[in-house]
């Protein structure tokens, strides 16, 4: 069988097994199973950008908060649908991705760190000199009747699950087709030797900057997606915590794989979610993870097994 | 042939010996549901408690744990709700929106909460109430936040048991016209529960003929502060001060070293100095000036016995510290909503005959119902009068001053001065 | 306040948050010059400093001056200590490589943060300063004699925050003392230039990274211990100091100490002199974005060197 039937059934299989869990979870980690699935397409569209192309970006909260904020405007301020906020919110991702890629590529390593978390700083700040329309970091609810997509309504737990998961193939998939494609491809060039890349006569600038543009957008569908289903916006989601957050599920999950993502997002989620029923200092538990597993796995869950059992794993 | 022989279902005897153990287990040692002997279910009421333990919030968390388990012990040693003990479920937000609606969730779904309980900081209630709405959980918060009443929020979540900040910074306004200056200059966090100051304060100075000089707001997170005072016009007759946060000390401090010997009148909320012991280096300067209290720190000449019940079962003395450190000074003017919106659910609960949460939704109608509460050990901060409409409880506000370097209360506001047309009617939604 | 004595207001303010912030810059610009890794916890020694500082000063009564002179040498050592255990144990083995150490010290820095909680607990608590009072500062104006000195309403400074940036200048000449003219200084600056030849030459570079670890922390915790009289010491409040260190790094240029100290004061003082003309928040909007497009037009920073 060839690597990529291999690859295509294996996470098929797991986009089935997802969508039966639906059925077959308590209720109470089925919802949580639907954050998670928003949370990891973030978490895709974060490793586009550092697991395949090696730019560490240390703002992402600014296009997950430009798309959940595109979205919640459309609604709340001017009244629109879901379905053409959401679009709104794709739009917002897109145009402050490019907008980012365009200037901060002129850096490269930690000045790129820098300059990517000094823009999503301004974002932040944004929101809230904006207050007036956006409310700040109070933030607002969409309320539930707004959140009604071609007559499913999303707050209805079992739909609310579809959509997460709808979204999250899309992304999975997305991935999936991008490292078999020659673009992909030049991106982990680029990752792995730039000077090389650029003497075999790509274009690296532009590479790089679709690679932002196109991380920058699905984290912004993620962040559009996540204030839709859960009918709330606020300026929290454009802190820095929230630019952390994706960075670590890449690494935990294993950077540059297809999987690691929500295998990351889903081992964070519940490592916090168990231990915080043990002591309120469950962040000290993350913590000791983290260097666990920067000591001994440093390629991710997902990359371990990658490096040690399954080769050819995308 | 054996195989024929069916053992009916219990009564073999590894079942009849198990439950034979189960209840010798069970009756060993007298577990709480026991005691409740007169409970129709002795099952426990489950409240989930959503507390800031981590994060920007977590020093008011501490304050308002400690109150709630005082008022759950209090409840339960007088018997529970009908008869039912009361069990606190208590769960971290880490003062994060996200967290929060997540923990919503859990008390929801996993834990089988009857209610949820306690959210202080707005951004989290504002972030946590959709799901309470969808998951129609009542949501009971203590977070003087105006939100509740603006109709921002759901039918399902309810402020009972502290004032919201516009009816509090209404109130102020009559007394500082009246006795402190009408020119004032605002200082206020620039986040909304700032802004919530700064308009509403603004409005009711004009109101009574002063007007607002200048607004100065401070970016939140913000550490250091002299450089913001120069903003001060010369004229000002009156400082307005509200802070929150882990500087709040700096920020009075600071203020008083700007001003040195010669400062205008100074009006605070007591938020700027929650938690903070008023005799910290630095804050002489604060002697006569005033301060908003929602609850006086310092145990008053006329104390009732309300007061004086509430302050031994939380373990508070007569200057709002803890009674085995004094140096911990507690968060006051805030925590009693906890006490109070307990009993209320306690008070709805009987009047619902709740038995589940298939009752929910007459748990709701029941506090909507709920009118006045007396001045009482249940209501130890004042007599209040509930809007089940709007789903926020209105009460007095005390304004104090400082003398001797304890405060003293000058003046106690009505109900009727903090109350403001209706913005929503909650009892018109669907339940 | 008239402009003149705003200005010389946000000034002294504005010196004071540089004097500090450059103390913690120039720690982080040491491990990040010598051992070439982003120490993401760097902003919670600094925090560690301030708890420790209350610590000490909690425990030793009397006067508070005699409280806060232990602390100022004490604590640093002890937080310089902390963080070179964790070089040897963590940094060490995953052999200071760029992204692993991020993922570890992210752990450190909630590590760190979460035992604090749990011991010192999620209050602000306030230091004494050992002495503070009240300068009113005069200023000038033409009155009906000429040129007259008058001593306009708010302008003042305490005797503390001279003392602070005092302090913090005394110790940054020591540290350029130590890298300029000490044995352990021409290793560090060795090991900076050339890790390899370092090596070659028998410069016990993991020593070296150790004690360079060492220091950058405890730089880190002695402006802390400056700081938290003005200040409280609270569990979160390394977040802001770790921001504004890796911008005063980056902007002052990788490796070169002098730029960091510029930085820090260009940075320190605009933060107040911006907000004398905007609004805060939109003076701080401006700010970051003006940090962003220094570093998108000159990635190198101000002094640092282009790489070829």
């Amino acid at each position: 069988m060839s690597i990529a039937r291999k690859s295509l059934l294996l996470h098929g299989g797991l986009l089935a097994l997802l969508f039966a869990l639906q059925f077959l979870l308590p209720a109470y980690h089925q919802g949580n199973l639907a954050r998670v699935m928003v949370l990891a397409s973030y978490a895709i569209g974060y490793n586009i950008l550092f697991g395949y192309t090696g730019l560490l970006s240390l703002g992402h909260a600014l296009f997950f908060a430009a798309g959940m904020y595109g979205m919640g405007l459309a609604i709340y301020q001017f009244g629109l649908s879901p379905a053409p906020a959401l679009v709104a919110g794709l739009i917002a991702g897109l145009l402050v991705s490019a907008v980012v890629g365009f200037l901060a590529l002129r850096t490269a390593g930690v000045a790129f760190m820098i300059v990517t978390l000094m823009f999503a700083q301004a974002g932040y700040l944004t929101i809230l000199y904006y207050g007036a329309y956006t409310r700040g970091d109070e933030g607002f609810v969409i309320q539930q009747a707004q959140r009604v997509l071609w007559g499913i309504d999303l707050s209805d737990a079992t739909n609310r699950y579809f959509a997460a998961w709808g979204l999250f193939s899309i992304c999975l998939l997305l991935t999936l087709w991008l490292v078999q494609m020659p673009f992909g491809r030049v991106l982990i060039a680029i990752r792995e030797n730039e000077e090389r890349a650029r003497m075999l006569g790509y274009d690296v600038f532009a590479h790089k900057l679709a690679a932002v543009i196109l991380s920058g957008t699905v984290s912004a569908m993620a962040g559009a997606m996540y204030g839709l289903l859960f009918g709330y916006a606020g300026a929290s989601f454009a802190t820095v915590q929230y630019s952390i957050f994706p960075l670590l599920w890449v690494l935990l999950g294993g950077a540059g794989t297809v999987m690691g993502p929500l295998v990351g997002t889903l081992f964070m989620f519940y490592l916090i979610d168990l231990s915080s029923g043990i002591t309120s200092a469950y962040m000290l538990i993350a913590g000791v993870v983290l260097v666990l597993l920067t000591l001994f796995a440093p390629q991710g869950l997902v990359g371990e097994w990658r490096a040690r059992v399954w080769r050819w794993l995308p | 042939m054996t195989k024929d022989i069916k053992t009916p279902v219990g009564t073999s005897r590894r079942n009849v010996l198990k439950t034979i153990a189960g209840g010798a287990a069970a009756s060993a040692s007298i577990p709480l549901w026991a005691r409740f002997a007169q409970a129709q279910t002795s099952e426990p009421i489950r409240i989930g408690f959503q507390v800031h333990r981590t994060g920007i919030g977590a020093a008011y968390g501490r304050w308002y744990d400690r109150t709630t388990m005082a008022a759950v012990k209090a409840i339960n040693d007088a018997g529970g709700i009908n008869g039912r003990p009361v069990e606190i479920i208590a769960e971290d937000d880490g003062t994060d929106p996200k967290r929060g609606a997540e923990v919503i969730e859990k008390f929801a779904t996993q834990h089988k909460a009857d209610v949820g309980f306690g959210t202080l900081f707005s951004h989290v209630v504002i972030g946590s109430a959709p799901r309470a709405g969808e998951l129609k959980l009542p949501y009971f918060v203590v977070s003087e936040g105006h939100h509740v009443a603006s109709g921002m929020l759901n039918r399902y979540t309810l402020q009972p048991g502290i004032t919201d900040v516009k009816s509090q910074v209404q109130a102020m306004a009559p007394y500082v016209a009246g006795n402190l200056g009408k020119k004032v200059t605002m200082i206020f966090p620039d986040f909304a529960f700032g802004h919530d100051h700064r308009d509403y304060f603004t409005a009711a100075i004009e109101a009574q003929g002063g007007e607002v000089l200048a607004h100065i707001a401070i970016p939140p997170t913000e550490t250091s502060f002299t450089k913001y005072f120069p903003k001060i016009p010369r004229d000002t007759e009156v400082i307005y001060h509200v802070m929150v946060g882990p500087a709040v000390l700096t920020f009075v401090k600071e203020m008083g070293e700007f001003f040195g010997p010669s400062h205008p009148a100074i009006f605070g909320f007591i938020d700027s100095l929650e938690a903070v012991d008023l005799g910290s280096p630095g804050l002489e300067f604060l002697e006569n000036t005033y301060f908003w209290e929602g609850n006086p720190r310092y145990a008053q000449p006329d104390q009732s016995a309300f007061d004086k019940n509430y302050r031994a079962a939380i373990g508070v003395d007569n200057n709002g510290a803890s009674i085995s450190d004094p140096s911990d000074v507690s968060t006051y003017a805030h925590m009693f909503g906890c006490w109070e919106t307990l009993y209320t659910i306690k008070d709805g609960m009987e009047a619902a005959g709740y038995q589940g949460p298939a009752d929910r939704g007459k748990l709701i109608e029941a506090v909507e119902a709920i009118t006045d509460m007396p001045h009482s050990n249940e209501h130890p901060q004042g007599a209040k009068l509930f809007n089940g409409k709007t789903h926020q409880v209105f009460g007095p506000q005390y304004i104090s001053q400082v003398k001797g370097g304890r405060l003293d209360v000058v003046h106690t506001t009505s109900i009727e001065d903090g109350q403001y047309p209706d913005e929503v009617d909650y009892t018109k939604q669907a339940l | 306040m008239d402009f003149g004595p705003y200005l010389i207001l946000a000034s002294l303010e504005g010196a004071v948050t540089a004097a500090v912030l450059a103390l913690t810059a120039v720690g982080l610009s040491l491990v990040f010059g010598v051992m070439r890794v982003v120490n993401v916890a760097h902003g919670e020694f600094f925090m560690l400093g301030a708890v420790l500082a209350w610590w000490v000063t909690s425990m030793i009564g009397g006067h508070p001056a005699l409280g806060f002179g232990v602390a100022l040498v004490l604590v640093p050592v002890l937080v310089g200590l902390t963080a070179a255990v964790a070089d040897v144990t963590i940094l060490k083995r995953i052999n200071y490589d760029p992204e692993r150490t991020i993922i570890a010290t992210i752990g450190i820095l909630y590590i760190i943060q979460q035992l604090t909680l749990m011991t010192y607990g999620p209050d602000a608590r306030p230091v004494t300063p050992p002495f503070n009072t009240r300068l009113a500062i005069p200023w000038f104006e033409f009155g009906e004699n000429g040129l007259q000195m008058y001593w306009p309403w708010g302008l003042s400074t305490t005797s503390y925050k001279l003392g602070v940036i005092g302090a913090a200048a005394a110790v940054l000449v020591g540290v350029w003392l130590l890298m300029v003219r000490t044995k352990i200084g021409l290793l560090m600056r060795a090991t900076q230039l050339d890790r390899e030849m370092a090596l070659a030459f028998g410069i016990p570079v993991e020593r070296v990274y150790a004690i360079v670890f060492g220091i950058g922390a405890g730089l880190a915790a002695m402006a802390a211990v400056l700081i938290v009289p003005i200040q409280q010491a609270h569990y979160l409040m390394g977040g802001d100091p770790l921001l504004l260190s890796f911008i005063v790094v980056i902007i002052g240029g990788l490796g070169s100490l002098p730029g960091t100290v510029v930085a820090a004061v260009l940075i320190g003082l605009s933060d107040g002199i911006i907000s004398v003309f905007f609004s805060p928040t939109l003076a701080k909007i401006l700010a970051t974005l003006l940090v962003a497009l220094v570093l998108v037009f000159r990635p190198q920073g101000l002094f640092g060197v282009k790489d070829a």
